[in-house]
């Protein structure tokens, strides 16, 4: 291959060149924007070298709703191809394709950063904290995860991008069959995003078993920071067997090592075992998150202690041990001895137990509460039946022996969807709605957001249910079009207005937001939802030392009882705060190893060595450096907090 | 910084403290890094297609040498903390230095057999065996590359700067990653070298 025809798109369409030049627009529109209006300057010193949890908490923020975007756009595609039969509109490849960045995208650049921008903006408040335990690893963490998507985003406008479905199975996925270079820009994409989230799980471990308030103890930690401690441990075990299926795959690929070919001893169901072995935890990582989100939102909206605070944490440790022993239920049809088959069928159904523990907790909480029916809480409700339905179907298709007549179709889309739709879409999207008060200091407009939950719901649930039907009569997933004769045309519309509806819901949110920048009133106090753990019990939006003075803790509800029962959450007086410093290097060596994997992408094998030897240059410099962050003296603290409306004390 | 004059040096402050406990998380991401590889090793051993099996290139000399010198490495840098802890600089940059030394002849006598099993018919690409055997070794061949730089920057750090809460705090740590590297090996040495070779 010449040097330059590899870079050569080798499916393109209309829809690709549009894309290339809306893409090329926008870079061009912010460029002359950031230079117009003078903000090179902010940009760098207040975002791009910032190490402040609650930024870098707002960044993952941004990221994940343009993904939410971009994914959004492929789905509709999707969805537009399969609405009527022997459909034109996109070739097999293309769907292809598109059917794998979408699957990659939602999860790993979407669910994840978004469950990201909440820990990483909550967490530290809820337990009483001025920061993270490694403040500059967390900005490595985000810079990489973002460089990592924005490589993978780069694919379908450089080179073509992965179209062996998100799975990414071998032999499909390798040289043979996947000639061009998208596979290569999901190994090392999805590799780079991946270092980062393994730093972000150490990170908010340490934090959170070292970092709490005086009198935190662990069972008195909020619904969401349990939430986020489970999740960090299942991402330690979990991501290193990623990071070692992928540096297989990509040496099979770049390097002709024999892992995964089918002659000279590779064997392809390593692969299958290993990114499952992943895989299935992953899921977990994204749906506990949202389940802790939930916990805090349906009390606050209850007016009511979240019922059974035990054993919704010990179903959470349990359903993280056991999500590391049924990842082989994705491939019971793949060939595996009865008895296999019938542990793991097993193993997944327990599952449901924990799970099941925790609706009857929600429901036992809002049973008997004043419940108000705000945007946030909306989303929780609407998840509850929704979600129920979807494990429902999950434990159908747990049962081995039936899944061989309902795998690889539209009934597993359906499933997928249905639980991680409504377990950690709405989960995110009401936790953004419900803790935007304190990222910006306004409230989101509550009119624009139940239109925009409406839509949503409705739908979804005209989107995804057809698919149950049409995937028992057999419609196959990946597939890009089917005939008339088969009678799937119908409900596939229905399908594809359903989708319509979810993209309008995705513009009324940014509508909503929009309209809540221009309209909404700018003082809403530190507390508007009247709250009851931690994170509100500082100014909107949060200073940059979080608290003046850190609480001290005596109960589980900590600051429900200072607001009702008069206990004192700040003791003693103002002292100096330590505070880290900004750093560039963060985001230096990300953007180094953007370049580095671009290299490797395309097998640019000097750029690549001075990438790698970039990226070690930053990592000496930086263990020779001396930083000692700096100090906020009183009188700034005093400043600061009387600016922010009143003293807090 | 508060310094808490009660603790050895290394554990003297709260981000000292923290470091510490956020390399133990790390080096716990490691063993599920070097578990997978192994669990992958196990699965293709036997898996030779037209190559070697390890029973015919494996060789007992250079990994006697090998574990000898690793093995070594990592009392000599646990000597080296001690006399970090009783505050002896200058003995400490000894045992650090030679801790060095013997990882490089390590790594040394590593180069080496790769090269032979090179010659010998076994590359990167013959087999899914060689494949993951090369892989593995050199996943913890690179890690050894990057403890050498890691630990000469320490010493330097070390010499410029005398044996502050940092630099003593680094070197605790960079000690706790020498041993893990240690552990690493012994797994190595037994299932892959021991198993292979009967
Ligand atoms: C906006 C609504 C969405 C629609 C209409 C939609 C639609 C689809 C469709 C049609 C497929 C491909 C089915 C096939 O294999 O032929 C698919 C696959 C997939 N979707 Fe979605 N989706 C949506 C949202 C999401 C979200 C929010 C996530 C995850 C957070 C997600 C994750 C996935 C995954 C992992 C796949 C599998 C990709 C693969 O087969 O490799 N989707 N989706
Ligand atoms: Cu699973």
């Amino acid at each position: 291959m010449g040097f330059f025809t590899r870079f050569l798109i080798p499916n393109p369409s209309p829809v690709i060149y549009t894309s290339m030049v809306a893409i090329g627009v926008t870079i061009l529109l912010i460029v002359f924007g950031l230079t117009h209006f003078k903000k090179w300057f902010y940009l760098w010193s207040g975002w791009l070298t910032t190490v402040d949890h609650k930024r870098i908490g707002i960044m993952y923020l941004i990221a994940a709703l343009l993904m939410l975007f971009r994914g959004g756009v492929d789905a509709v595609m999707m969805r537009a191809q399969l609405a009527v039969p022997d459909n034109k509109l996109l070739d097999s490849q293309h769907y292809n394709e598109i059917f794998s960045t979408h699957g990659v995208v939602m999860i790993l650049f979407m669910a994840m950063p978004y469950i990201m921008a909440l820990m990483n903006f909550v967490v530290p408040l809820q337990i009483g904290a001025r920061d993270v335990a490694f403040p500059r690893l967390n900005a490595i963490s985000f810079w990489l995860f973002f460089m990592g998507a924005m490589l993978f985003n780069i694919s379908f406008v450089i080179g073509g991008s992965p179209d062996a479905g998100w799975s990414s199975y071998f032999p499909l996925a390798g040289n043979e069959f996947s000639p061009h270079v998208g596979t290569n820009y999901y190994m090392i994409a999805i590799q780079i995003a991946g270092i980062g989230t393994l730093m972000t799980g150490i990170n908010f471990l340490t934090t959170i078993l070292k970092m709490r308030a005086p009198g935190m103890t662990f069972m008195r930690l909020p619904m969401f920071t349990w939430s986020s401690l489970v999740t960090s441990v299942i991402i330690i075990f979990a991501f290193p067997v990623l990071t070692v299926a992928l540096i297989m795959g990509t040496m099979d690929r770049l390097f002709a090592t024999k892992f995964f070919t089918i002659t000279d001893g590779g064997m392809d169901m390593l692969w299958a075992n290993l990114f499952w072995v992943w895989g299935h935890p992953e899921v977990y990582i994204l749906i506990l998150p949202a389940f802790g989100l939930f916990s805090e939102i349906i009390p606050t909206f209850s007016r009511r202690n979240l019922y059974g605070y035990r054993s919704m944490v010990a179903s959470m440790v349990f359903i993280s041990i056991y999500s590391f022993f049924v990842w082989t239920h994705h491939f019971f049809t793949m060939g595996q001895a009865a008895y296999v088959n019938s542990i793991f069928s097993i193993t997944t159904m327990v599952i449901a137990i924990p799970t099941g523990i925790k609706i009857f907790n929600w429901l036992l909480t809002m049973w008997r509460g004043r419940i108000r029916f705000t945007v946030p809480m909306l989303y929780s409700i609407g998840f509850i039946p929704l979600f129920t339905i979807g494990g429902v179907t999950g434990v159908m298709l747990a049962m081995s022996a039936a899944d061989y007549q309902y795998h690889n179709t539209m009934f597993l889309v359906a499933h997928f969807h249905n639980v991680i739709i409504p377990g950690v879409v709405f989960a995110v999207l009401g936790a953004a709605t419900y803790y935007w008060p304190k990222m910006f200091g306004f409230m989101l407009n509550e009119r624009l957001g139940k239109w925009a939950f409406w839509f949503l719901t409705i739908g979804f649930c005209l989107a995804f249910f057809p698919m149950y039907i049409t995937g028992l009569d057999g419609q196959a997933r990946r597939i890009y079009t089917y005939s008339e004769s088969t009678g799937f045309g119908p409900w596939n519309m229905v399908t594809f207005i359903g989708t319509v509806l979810m993209a309008i819901s995705f513009f009324l949110i940014v509508y909503t937001v929009y309209y809540s920048i221009r309209h909404a009133p700018k003082d809403v106090g530190q507390d508007p939802w009247d709250a009851r753990s931690l994170e509100w019990a500082t100014h909107n939006p949060v200073p940059e030392y979080n608290f003046a003075i850190i609480p001290q803790v005596n109960s589980r509800e900590a600051f429900w009882d200072a607001k009702y029962k008069g206990v004192e959450l700040f003791k003693g007086d103002y002292e100096k705060i330590h505070m880290p410093n900004n750093s560039g290097s963060p985001f230096i060596m990300s953007c180094i190893f953007f370049v580095f994997g671009f290299a490797l992408i395309f097998s640019i094998w000097f750029l690549a060595i001075i990438g790698l030897i970039g990226i070690f240059t930053c990592m000496a410099l930086r263990s020779f450096e001396i930083d000692h962050g700096h100090y906020i003296s009183v009188e700034e603290i005093k400043e600061t907090e009387a600016k922010y409306g009143g003293v807090n004390k | 910084m508060k310094i808490d004059h009660s603790q050895p040096l290394e554990y003297s402050t709260e981000q000292n403290r923290l470091n510490i406990l956020g390399f133990w998380i790390f080096l716990g991401a490691e063993i599920m890094l070097f578990a997978t590889l192994f669990a992958s090793y196990f699965t293709l051993v036997d898996r030779t297609g037209n190559g070697p099996a390890g029973a015919r290139i494996f060789e007992i000399t250079p990994v006697l040498a090998e574990t000898f010198l690793l093995l070594t490495s990592s009392f000599v840098i646990g000597l080296g903390i001690h006399a970090m802890r009783l505050g002896n600089k200058k003995a400490m940059l000894t045992f650090f230095v030679i801790t060095l030394l013997l990882g490089l002849g390590f790594l040394g006598f590593e180069i080496t057999e790769f090269i032979t099993y090179y010659h010998e018919g076994a590359t990167l690409q013959t087999s899914a065996f060689t494949s993951v055997l090369f892989t593995t070794l050199g996943t913890h061949g690179a890690h050894v590359t990057l403890g050498l730089f890691w630990g000469t920057f320490i010493v330097l750090q070390v010499k410029k700067r005398g044996l502050t809460p940092e630099t003593a705090n680094k070197s605790f740590i960079f000690s706790l990653y020498w041993h893990f590297l240690d552990i690493v090996w012994i797994f190595i040495f037994t299932f892959i070298y021991m198993k292979g070779m009967t």
